[in-house]
């Protein structure tokens, strides 16, 4: 039989089954294949807190949504072009994102009248015609799979099992996916039972002969590599660039590290991948709680170590007093938080950006703490290393903010080369610093580099330099004890200078490739930071497409500011700051600048939505280009002030 | 040692002025601390003291070593990840019974459990003195203070018997005022290696003033002191009136005359493998009128340090890997190449 193949520009496909059915290695393995053919790609991970929810149920459900393409892309895709739902759980919990004409592939042998119950399905969906809008594939996954692997001396529950390996395969021969890399990989993976790791190859092969061979799917598709830059390429998820950055930081900067870590969603990977890693001289310190794990990196800091711990949001909570005492003693040190939703426990494995303000005043007194953030799931490789450059360099706590969609995301990542890295120099004390009256010489542990106003960092071991810090407000210049109320406040301001003052690069502003043609300059910027880069360049995109102009600047650094963002943002007339979480930046930005920046806000766990947030760009146009021809432009006459203001008609 | 260091007590002494109160039993301690760092033979320079919040915990500023006074109960933490990377360092803890065993005692007992190379010293005057008075995880129950006037409703912490329960591998108790006895203890931690633990009967003259007396005063602590000594039979009290330490038959330990005791009176292991006759000591004293209260080395066995098997596994991995190489750790084994 000969079958058709039509060639597409981009596909989104989704994986959902329940949490045992193995969505996210499915997923990881049609990503791996995907990123070897040359395709760009942007995944997301969707799982629930419960290692293992109760079965068949809605909050039982695991997904795991690829977005590639012939063409650059910067998000996992609004929704999915294919859904692949291994039960009606899953079937029920995605439906709702697939938009009436797209493909879904379910496994019909999961479709019992117990578990429709179980998600209060009445009827069928398969048989009452509800899906009529959709290409349904009803495939019998389970049994096919089984029957398939009938030869082989495994239990029937590990041929069940299988099941994943089985639609991996079709879902391979569907996208004239690579094969290789993924028998290579189940040879690996199970190279302790061989039988079982056969079982899962002939199980893939198996998925893929069906496809080629049943009449049920007549199209195969075709996308063809994305022209990227010239260079070496592998796929990576947020959470192991930022280990690699950070030990890449460690290599650059000659410092040995220290990680004090607790376990935590979604941060754990972190600790995981760096403990590998010890013949790169990386120590990792399971600490027993989150306070210890900051406080052993501090300890390691001040012997003169790249001190690192990771968290997410509740971890910061605990450990707010520990980067107040970094703050006062001056000591290099890497916070990172992968931010999840909140409060308290909140989202465990879901995204949000709402520790801004966290890690921006979490802490008593005056104690300002600089602020990174990456932008993609690649992004967190830079950002790690521009963390550690800014924490040696300026011997204080660094607050790197990723979160949730940047830890379990992928993406593909041009591998850079060592030598074009930048180079951190920890500069540690070796010599006294101050000659006293009497024509001695004494070492100052606060006595301040003029330009950076960095105080030197002399470690232990160090003779002559023997010094005492302490979280006690201190003498400027001698480190010394000092309750002087003038002294107080002059070290409470070059804190703050020494932070304000931080040499961070200007943001740039994207106004899409033809600004400056047809209708003029744009006045609408839309400003952002984090995660939501993605979902804002590819809003802007299609707000251009439609043929209209828009800005997007995206901050790298939260703590300072760059320089030049005060007059970026007065250059437009509206200024767009979508983010999930109430309107932190955007009170920030108010606050600093007295711009009228409106907010765009979501908490739902989820990234945005390129579609949706194109819509609020669009009316924003709109709005401005109506205050134009009102000839108002001074940004205060329309009602949309205050800093709680959002934009209006969110859909939730 | 490659050369000899001619360290004095003066050598260890800062220019700050010492801000205790006068009285205050820390002098005592602070000055012994002094006398004995010179006959370590360690380098000023490779020597910290790390310590949290409290009266006790001001002590680094006047120790002439690198220092860090941190926050209240996480000086081991901060201590572990000092001794866990730097393994060449002689790191101190100074703590107190609030730093130590209220806020801080998740760490404390992480530390013991973990053996990091730390040596910590608890001062334990049994009040909150910093904040002016209130009952501590050490003080007798019903204890009247600015805070429990109608008296303390909770049971105390037995720090010796605390530290014997978190594997701890050396346990000690010593009295501020007994110069040559801390100075034998500290001795005896410093050789210790792993994590060593100290508590120090401190007294505080301005809010608990005479806790420990019974123990100091020359006419009647024969009476209620027993000083443990490793091999030696566990005896004490007046030259009239001695007493010997046995175990009875329900296996709890028990003062009895010594003429009654005979044979039976136990001798002192704190080397014995398995904690249960250190922690049936730690037991001996009332809680109310701490009487009999042994002092000395409790407990003193090797286990491998944490610091050095972290070392150990990062040295063990270059060996089998080689040394770690960034480009190739960034490469990975999958990737594709666009040209």
């Amino acid at each position: 039989m000969t079958k058709q193949v039509e060639k597409v520009d981009r596909v989104i496909i989704r994986f959902a089954g329940d949490s045992g059915d193995g969505m996210q290695l499915t997923g990881d393995r049609f990503t791996s294949e995907t990123a070897a053919f040359g395709n760009d790609l942007s995944t997301l991970p969707d799982f629930p807190a419960e290692i293992r929810a109760p079965a068949g149920t809605l909050p039982g459900v695991s997904a795991f949504q690829l977005h590639f393409a012939d063409h650059d892309i910067l998000t996992p895709g609004d929704a999915p072009d294919v859904l692949v739902a291994m039960n009606p759980a899953a079937l029920k919990a995605n439906l709702k994102d697939v938009p009436r004409g797209g493909t879904v592939i379910v496994n019909t042998d999961e479709f019992t009248p117990r578990a429709l119950t179980k998600v209060g399905y009445a009827a069928d969906p398969l048989e009452d015609g509800s899906l009529d809008a959709y290409k349904v594939h009803k495939v019998a996954l389970t049994t096919q799979t089984v029957k398939v692997l009938e030869g082989f001396d495994i239990s029937r529950k590990d041929a069940e099992r299988a099941k994943n390996m089985y639609s991996l395969g079709l879902l391979s021969w569907l996208y004239h996916r690579p094969t290789e890399a993924t028998v290579e990989f189940l040879q690996k993976k199970f190279a302790k039972k061989p039988e079982i790791a056969a079982a899962n190859v002939a199980a893939f092969r198996a998925g893929w002969n069906y496809g080629e061979t049943t009449e049920d799917f007549v199209v195969s598709y075709e996308i063809a590599p994305a022209p990227m830059p010239k260079g070496t390429y592998r796929n990576i998820h947020g959470n192991l660039a930022l280990a690699y950055g950070l030990i890449a930081a460690s290599h650059s900067s000659g410092l040995p590290m220290f990680l004090g870590a607790y376990p935590i969603t979604p941060a754990s990977d972190i600790l995981h991948e760096l403990s590998k890693h010890k013949n790169h001289g990386v120590r990792t310190f399971q600490a027993e709680d989150e306070i210890a794990g900051i406080g052993a990196a501090l300890g390691a800091s001040f012997g003169g170590a790249l001190g690192v711990t990771t968290t997410s949001g509740p971890g910061i909570a605990l450990k707010g007093e520990t980067i107040g005492l970094a703050v006062s003693l001056e000591l290099p040190l890497v916070i990172c938080d992968i931010q999840r939703g909140g409060p308290s426990t909140g989202l465990p494995t879901k995204t949000e950006q709402s520790d801004l303000f966290l890690a921006m005043f979490g802490r008593n007194g005056e104690a300002p703490v600089p602020i990174v953030a990456p932008r993609s799931p690649a992004d967190c490789f830079d950002a790690a290393l521009e963390a550690a450059r800014i924490a040696v360099t300026y011997r204080t706590p660094v607050f790197l903010l990723s979160d949730g969609y940047l830890a379990n995301g992928s993406e593909p990542w041009r591998i850079p080369d060592v030598a074009d890295l930048p180079v951190i120099a920890p500069n540690f004390a070796a010599g006294p610093n101050k000659v006293l009256e009497d024509g001695s010489e004494a070492f100052w542990p606060f006595l301040r580099d003029p330009e950076t106003l960095a105080r030197p960092w002399a470690v232990p071991g160090t003779p002559g330099l023997e010094h005492r810090i302490g979280g006690i407000e201190k003498q400027d210049g001698t480190g010394n004890i000092s309750y002087d109320p003038a002294n107080h406040d002059l070290m409470v301001r070059t804190r703050a200078a020494k932070v304000a003052g931080i040499d961070v690069a200007d943001v740039e502003v994207d106004t899409g490739p033809d600004s400056q043609a047809g209708s003029g300059a744009p006045k609408v910027l839309v400003l952002g930071w984090g995660s939501t880069y993605g979902p804002i360049q590819a809003a802007c995109r299609r707000v251009r497409r439609e043929g209209n102009q828009v800005a997007h600047a995206h901050l790298r650094h939260l703590n300072p500011f760059p320089a030049n963002l005060g007059r970026i943002l007065k250059e437009y007339d509206r200024v767009l700051v979508p983010e999930m979480n109430l309107g932190q930046l955007s009170m920030l930005v108010r606050a600093q600048y007295l711009v009228d920046a409106v907010g765009y806000n979501q908490v739902r766990g989820l990234p945005f939505k390129a579609a949706e947030l194109a819509g609020v760009i669009t009316d924003l146009i709109g709005s401005a280009e109506d205050r134009h021809s009102d000839g108002h432009s001074d940004g205060h006459s329309d009602g949309h002030s205050g800093a709680t203001d959002t934009v209006e008609g969110v859909g939730v | 040692m490659p050369e000899l260091l001619k360290l004095t007590t003066k050598d260890f002494k800062t220019d700050q002025e010492v801000r205790w109160c006068p009285g205050c039993g820390d002098y005592a301690i602070l000055a012994a601390v002094q006398g004995f760092m010179p006959s370590l033979g360690i380098k000023r320079e490779d020597i910290v003291f790390v310590s949290g919040i409290g009266c006790s915990s001001r002590f680094p500023y006047y120790m002439n070593t690198y220092g860090m006074h941190s926050i209240h109960g996480r000086a081991p933490a901060i201590a572990t990840g000092l001794a866990a990377s730097r393994p060449d360092l002689s790191v101190w803890v100074v703590t107190g019974d609030g730093d130590a065993l209220s806020i801080g005692g998740n760490h404390l007992i992480h530390a013991l459990r973990r053996n990091v190379n730390l040596k910590i010293l608890l001062f334990n005057n049994r009040i909150y003195g910093l904040t002016k008075g209130q009952y501590s995880p050490t003080s007798e129950q019903g204890k009247i203070t600015k805070s429990t006037p109608y008296g303390s409703l909770d049971a105390p912490f037995n720090p010796v018997s605390l530290a014997l329960g978190a594997e701890a591998t050396f346990v000690a108790r010593t009295i501020d005022s007994d110069r040559k006895h801390l100075t034998s203890v500290l001795q005896a931690a410093a050789e210790h290696e792993g994590t060593a633990l100290i508590e120090i009967y401190q007294n505080c003259n301005i809010f608990n003033d005479g806790a420990f007396e019974h123990l100091k005063d020359n006419s009647v602590r024969d009476r209620h002191l027993i000083r443990l000594e490793h091999g030696q039979p566990i005896t004490f009290g007046s030259e009239d009136e001695q007493y010997g330490i046995v175990r009875m038959p329900d296996a709890t330990l028990k003062a009895v005359p010594l003429k009654e005791a005979g044979d039976s009176v136990l001798v002192h292991d704190a080397h014995a493998s398995e904690p249960d006759l250190a922690f049936a000591l730690s037991r001996l004293p009332d809680p109310a009128t701490l009487s009999p209260t042994p002092i000395g080395v409790f407990r003193s066995v090797r286990r491998p340090t944490y610091d050095t098997l972290m070392a150990e596994q990062l040295d063990d991995a270059a060996r089998r890997l080689g040394s770690g190489k960034l480009a190739e750790l960034l490469t990975g084994s999958d990737t594709w190449t666009i040209s």
